[in-house]
């Protein structure tokens, strides 16, 4: 897809939480690759380090939170190396970002179309009457309904789904090369789920932007990514093309994952899933070797004494784990 | 089949309050003119979009919430009129699972007493009867009689749903409200859960009416699905029927969306234009009519009536007619 | 088995319950120890003091030992009726503690009763408890309280009761608050969902949760009540002698203040001594037993 033009590359990158209870790994050595036209689909469950990543890369983590390795190659610079001024052109500018709650990241007090223009004015050198056309255009664009109307409206006279195509018109304003999105629809009925997601697909295709696609919706990466890179306490633990890691997961907590869905064509009804048994461990006690040992069912000594590596186990397709998964072609 | 549950032009409608003094100004219409029934064994479930009043049914049901009008019978026993006290004693055999595992479990309240306060307040055995009845329902959901003493604070997401779930079924209760139970779970905790309430049903012969917006998950686990919008429910069907022959156009743009975790399965979405209207000012005649591409000038001035057009299959639209039959084409 | 494993991570972190965490954040709080530290020395020293000090506090020295200065037979000296002064500093101590506790306790306990009830129940009965809250809040309280006195008359039991009666509307109106937004909670609808009947909802279900407010509230009560007590019976409605109270002697000190101070000095540090250890008790409660800062 596209042509093979890196645009992001994220190498090793180390994000703690520095709290009075301890020390919090949120991101503890995560790398992966985005190039232009591509869309990266980042999953894993809750507090697996997905937005703190995010936040890293476009230099917005908060106390207290600290980058404390690794690189962020944006554009062939490490964004970990600019100065807050320069860190503020590329944010809006070069890197779009919908947050995980499009309510609380709207501004209460100002209506949606001031919003969209204050977005453009900063980044644009163009007249606030220009501005506002391009502002109306990208509402008509993400699918507002009454886009003049819309435009003069505060965020709380727009429904939920609105709202999210709000952000992602904001986010989009500046034709960004690399748009992330945090769960953008997670919070969104599936009809009007879809709605966006259709009009991400759209959006993506037409202007070549490349996508860093947050959720912990399987099927939603199964749908929209090329690449998927899936988490799990704050470290990649499988990463590869989306039909290789669906048809051969080779980590037990993707392979695991997937078989705990519970499936549309399945004829069995009503009868156990094969769950994943135990639970995510605290981020203040990371049992020690591989952090997924005490869930896995192939769990060996070496896996409660040493942690993987992420290497590469079929063609570009990396896992780490020291018992990869071997799917037969009869559970596919 | 035996009906459990008996549900007759069940309607609630919230006030909205403004002004000074505080007046009701207008209606949330949530749950509008509804009915249904559910049989003795199976599992219920109620899907719909956010807001259509999933929640607000289901609460109503085991009358958590007053209904405005409309008739409850539980057991063959009309429960609409009784007082809160004399709900009291009927507790005991339905109970809920609510949809916010922490939220619902008092923070200052040890585990042990919180499933333990059903037996307290029903006055069920002596303390030591029901404290043994404790061990065994923590046993039962998988929580370890070691955490009587810790309080709901020192749990996992998981492990708050079953604390929830052991409350609900620790006085045996027929019927049991399921109100979104695994939708706060991670992934992975999802399918631990969604087990234990299938097992729980087979030991328990349970009842469940479930409240869920995940419909991988609502097909997976019921028997019966009535697909709810603005407070209407307007299709009930058979699981494989409703996924196999879906007949309102809602239901059918609503099963397309379903996102499916597999990269080759490209599915044909039916996209629906616009939002949800607002439940204060419902659009007149079909409710869905703003959103659907079939719409005609009878939509704007019915309202469909929900018909049986197959034997327990159940649709209000005025395009369906007897024997799925379906007239609808696009205008 | 794996979900074994990761209850066992839960347990180290956090084998204590509530009230052991409210515990050792309290035993951080440098100020709030301090208080506590004091405040215990001052209770036994008004226990055991009068067991060692053997004098009796309302037996007038015969002959003229008015107003004698502290020495070997008198180490406060004497009051104004020849009354050894350490001794009445003793019994003075124990009577202004017992009222403090007796008026903060149970004017709390009328309170959380009153706002757990309003808070409840809402409606009319909320409409009228809250205002005869707002009436007792807005009366001028002093002269009242002088009124009142005056009406019930002089004594211990007396003077406790007026206390309570102006002192529980502060706590009422905090449970209430919490209380209303208690019942929004969804445990609450968990607990109706069981089939719990309102009573119990209230004092088994809220009572803990609203027990933080209420206990920071009765220590810092039992402070502002010693001063009370001190002021009525500064103004001569209090403790009546012959019986001392730190009130009382303070109040009798004041003709003195130029020829014999230390009289103003051993009750008046002593009450302001316990009220501020009362209220770094209490900030300390407050600070510790906060779900906001909790972790
Ligand atoms: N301000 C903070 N202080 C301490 N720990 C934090 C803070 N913010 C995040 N964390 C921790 O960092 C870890 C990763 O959090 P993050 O928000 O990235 O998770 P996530 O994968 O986005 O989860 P979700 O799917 O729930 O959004 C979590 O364990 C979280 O508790
Ligand atoms: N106590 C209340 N007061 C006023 N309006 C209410 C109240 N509870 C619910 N509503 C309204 O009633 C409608 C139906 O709400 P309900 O919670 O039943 O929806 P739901 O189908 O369960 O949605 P979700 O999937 O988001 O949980 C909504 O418009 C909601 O705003
Ligand atoms: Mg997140
Ligand atoms: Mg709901």
């Amino acid at each position: 897809m596209g042509n093979n033009e890196l645009l992001l590359d994220l190498r090793n990158l180390q994000t703690y939480f520095f709290t009075d209870d301890g020390v919090v790994k949120a991101v503890d050595g995560m790398s992966f690759q985005i190039r232009k036209g591509e869309v990266l689909g980042l999953v894993g469950e809750s507090g697996c380090g997905k937005s703190v990543a995010s936040l890293s890369i476009i230099r917005l983590v908060d106390k207290p939170g600290k980058v404390v390795g690794g690189e962020i190659i944006f554009k062939g610079e490490d964004l970990l190396k600019k100065s807050e001024e320069e860190m503020r052109k590329i944010r809006g500018a070069e890197i779009g970002m919908i947050f995980q709650e499009p309510m609380t990241s709207l501004n209460p007090v100002y209506t949606i179309g001031n919003q969209i223009m204050e977005a453009i004015l900063v980044h644009q050198d163009i007249g606030e009457e220009e501005a506002q056309k391009r502002s109306i255009e990208l509402l008509k664009l993400v699918g507002i309904p009454e886009p003049e109307r819309r435009f003069n409206q505060y965020p709380h006279e727009l429904s939920g789904g609105m709202r999210q195509r709000a952000m992602i018109a904001m986010a989009m304003s500046s034709n960004p090369d690399l748009l992330i999105s945090d769960e953008a629809t997670t919070a969104l009925d599936v009809t009007i789920q879809a709605q966006i997601l259709e009009l991400m697909k759209d959006l993506q295709k037409r202007t070549g932007m490349a996508v860093l696609f947050i959720t912990h919706d399987l099927s939603l990466v199964a749908e929209m990514a090329d690449i998927v890179a899936v988490a799990y306490t704050g470290k990649i633990v499988e990463y590869s093309d989306v039909r290789s890691v669906f048809k051969n997961p080779k980590h037990p907590y993707t392979f695991g994952l997937l078989r705990s869905v519970p499936s549309l064509v399945n004829e069995q009804r009503k009868v156990d899933l094969p769950a994943i048994e135990g639970m995510v461990p605290s981020p203040y006690h990371m049992p020690n070797g591989c952090h997924f040992h005490p869930r896995c069912p192939f769990a060996t000594d070496v896996c409660r004494r040493e942690m993987p590596e992420l290497e590469e186990k079929l063609p570009s397709h990396y896992a780490r784990c020291f018992h990869p998964v071997e799917v037969s072609k009869e559970v596919v | 089949m035996k009906k459990l549950v008996e549900v007759q032009n069940l309607t609630k409608y919230f006030p909205v309050l403004g002004g000074v003094f505080s007046r009701p100004i207008g209606w949330v219409k949530a749950v509008d003119d509804v009915s249904f029934h559910i049989y003795e064994g199976e599992t219920f479930a109620l899907v719909g979009e956010s807001g259509s009043g999933k929640t607000t049914c289901g609460k109503t049901v085991i009358r958590l919430i007053e209904p405005t009008k409309g008739k409850i019978i539980f057991e063959g026993k009309e429960i609409t009129k009784l007082s809160q006290s004399e709900m009291r004693p009927l507790r005991r055999s339905m109970q809920i699972i609510f949809q916010d595992p922490y939220g619902s479990l008092n923070p200052r309240l040890p585990v042990g007493e919180i499933i333990r306060e059903p037996l307290l307040v029903h006055n069920i055995g002596t303390k030591k009867e029901q404290e043994d009845r404790v061990v065994d329902v923590m046993k039962l959901v998988g929580l370890s009689p070691e955490y009587l003493h810790r309080y709901p604070h020192e749990f996992s997401g998981g492990q708050r749903q079953r604390i929830g779930i052991a409350r609900a079924i620790v006085l045996n209760p027929k019927f049991i409200v399921a109100d979104e139970p695994v939708s706060a779970l991670d992934a992975s905790i999802q399918a631990q859960v969604l087990n234990l309430l299938l097992d729980l049903q087979k030991k328990l012969a349970l009842t469940y009416l479930l409240v869920a917006h995940n419909l991988a998950v609502v097909r997976h686990v019921s028997d019966r699905i009535a697909v709810t919008y603005l407070g209407k429910v307007i299709e009930v069907a058979e699981t494989t029927e409703l996924f196999s022959v879906p007949l309102h156009p809602y239901t059918q743009a609503l099963l397309s969306a379903i996102p499916v975790p597999d990269p080759d399965v490209k599915r044909e979405r039916i996209l629906l234009q616009g939002d949800i209207p607002s439940p204060i000012n419902p659009p007149s005649g079909c409710r869905f009519r703003t959103r659907c591409r079939f719409a005609k000038d009878i939509c704007k001035e019915k309202e469909p009536p929900l018909i049986d057009v197959d034997g327990e299959h159940y649709v209000a639209c005025h395009f369906v007619k007897k024997g799925k039959k379906t007239e609808y084409t696009v205008s | 088995m794996a979900t074994e494993y990761a209850l066992e991570e839960v347990e180290k972190k956090e084998t204590y319950s509530y009230w052991r965490m409210v515990f050792k954040r309290f035993r951080k709080h440098k100020l709030a120890m301090t208080g506590l530290v004091i405040l215990v020395a001052i209770i036994i020293t008004v226990i055991v003091g009068p067991l060692i000090w053997r004098v009796d506090p309302i037996a007038q020295l015969e002959g003229p030992y008015e107003l004698l200065s502290p020495s070997r037979d008198h180490p406060f000296g004497t009051d104004d009726f020849a009354r050894d002064v350490l001794a009445r500093w003793f019994a003075g101590g124990k009577i202004s503690l017992m009222i403090g506790f007796a008026a903060a306790v149970s004017a709390t306990i009328i309170g959380a009763v009153v706002g757990l009830v309003a808070g409840y129940f809402g409606g009319v009965v909320d409409a009228i408890l809250m205002r005869i809250v707002d009436i007792l809040l807005c009366i001028p309280t002093f002269p009242l309280l002088i009124a009142l006195a005056s009406v019930l008359g002089k004594g211990v039991w007396q003077i406790i009761l007026v206390i309570v009666v102006f002192g529980w509307m502060g706590d009422a109106r905090l449970v209430r608050s919490v209380v209303l937004s208690l019942k929004e909670e969804q445990f609450t609808e968990a607990a109706k969902a069981i089939g719990v009947s309102p009573s119990r909802i209230m004092f088994i279900h809220f009572l803990p949760n609203v027990m933080a407010p209420i206990i920071v509230s009765t220590t810092l009560g039992i402070g502002s009540s010693i001063v009370y007590e001190a002021s009525i019976s500064f103004l001569g409605f209090g403790v009546q002698a012959p019986l001392a109270s730190w009130g009382n002697m303070l109040q009798n000190a004041q003709q003195y203040i130029w020829n014999a101070p230390r009289l103003v000095w051993y009750p008046g540090l002593a009450i302001f001594i316990t009220v501020l250890s009362f209220n770094f008790i209490g900030d300390g409660l407050r600070d510790a037993m906060d779900p906001k800062l909790y972790r």
